[in-house]
């Protein structure tokens, strides 16, 4: 319990990994919200990466963590224009309405 | 001790504050309780030693995708509309089974930690580029991102170029009825087009038609 060890990382990991999964499963407001679970889930992958790599003393891990965050912000970038140009044709970005591709 | 006290107090904090950010029924309190956890896990980043990539999760995260999602968060407008999480019916369907699968995802996790407990000889340390001795944080992962991963960087300095690019390309409107100035118009203009001399009679006056 006092000595915090790589589990303890992992474990902060694993509940941060699957509070996105479920916020991306219960969520009933916009996109957005989705979006922010996209970067829970990325968050709690750096953690991962970044506990191995100073647990094993290998510097990659920091170094992907690095590419991952790149990875984050342009998603982040693309889906919010994504989500702009949505709102602006259909006026919602409430997910129950947006059903256009199930006919 | 101080490790595990800090420990435990900001990964407290950063459990709680991403269970908020999906069950807040305001917004721009979700965007507000993510940059609340990316800072703390920035701290804890650099209180197990990682002092680079913990500042630079600050400035990425807190800087620019949490102020981007607060921008569009206040520029659509969502706060109008009624949030409702367990309220509608419709809705309601959805949570067993997301609860269901993200504990399932949950324990699987626990399970490949727990297997690791049983085999410690899985992780050996592996001194291939390790951090390098007496030197920083920082220092080590420049000496190791410019030189082996070099072509990966410049990758991922691709990936945000095209990322800008599409977010411009996206959201790029041509707005009609706005007055602009078109230099090429300007500039090709001649003087057989825009100046005209007429001989003026007497009592007649000039008929201008345009």
């Amino acid at each position: 319990m006092i000595d915090i060890g790589l589990g303890h990382y992992l474990t902060l990991g694993a509940i941060i990994f699957s509070i996105g999964i479920i916020g991306i499963f219960l969520n009933r407001k916009n996109i957005i919200v989705i979006l922010m679970s996209i970067e829970l889930i990325l968050l709690s992958v750096n953690i991962n990466l970044v506990a191995f790599s100073i647990y094993l003393g290998d510097l990659t891990g920091q170094v992907f963590t690095l590419f991952i965050l790149t990875v984050a912000a342009a998603e982040a970038a693309i889906g919010l224009a994504i989500i702009v140009v949505y709102f602006r044709n259909s006026g919602t970005i409430r997910v129950e309405e947006i059903d256009k591709l199930k006919g | 001790m101080a490790h595990a006290i800090f420990f435990y107090v900001f990964s407290t904090i950063a459990i709680v504050s991403a269970i908020m950010v999906t069950a807040s029924k305001n917004t721009v309190h979700s965007v507000f309780f993510l940059i609340l956890d990316f800072i703390s896990v920035s701290c804890l980043f650099i209180m197990i030693g990682a002092e680079f990539l913990g500042m630079i999760m600050l400035i990425v995260y807190v800087g620019a995708v949490a102020v981007l999602f607060l921008f569009v968060v206040m520029m659509l407008n969502v706060a109008q509309q009624k949030n409702q999480w367990f309220l509608s019916s419709q809705s309601s369907r959805h949570i067993p089974i997301g609860l269901i699968i993200g504990t399932i995802i949950f324990f699987e996790l626990i399970i490949v930690v727990g297997g690791w407990k049983y085999k410690p000889e899985l992780f050996e340390k592996t001194n291939s580029t390790s951090s390098f001795e007496g030197i920083s944080n920082t220092h080590s992962l420049g000496q190791v991102l410019y030189t082996d991963y070099i072509h990966i960087f410049q990758i991922s300095g691709m990936v945000l170029l095209v990322a800008m690019i599409g977010a411009i390309v996206l959201t790029f409107r041509q707005r009609v009825g706005v007055k602009k100035q078109s230099y090429i118009k300007q500039i090709s203009r001649e003087r057989s087009e825009g100046v005209e001399v007429l001989e003026v009679q007497s009592n007649k006056g000039v008929k201008i038609d345009d």
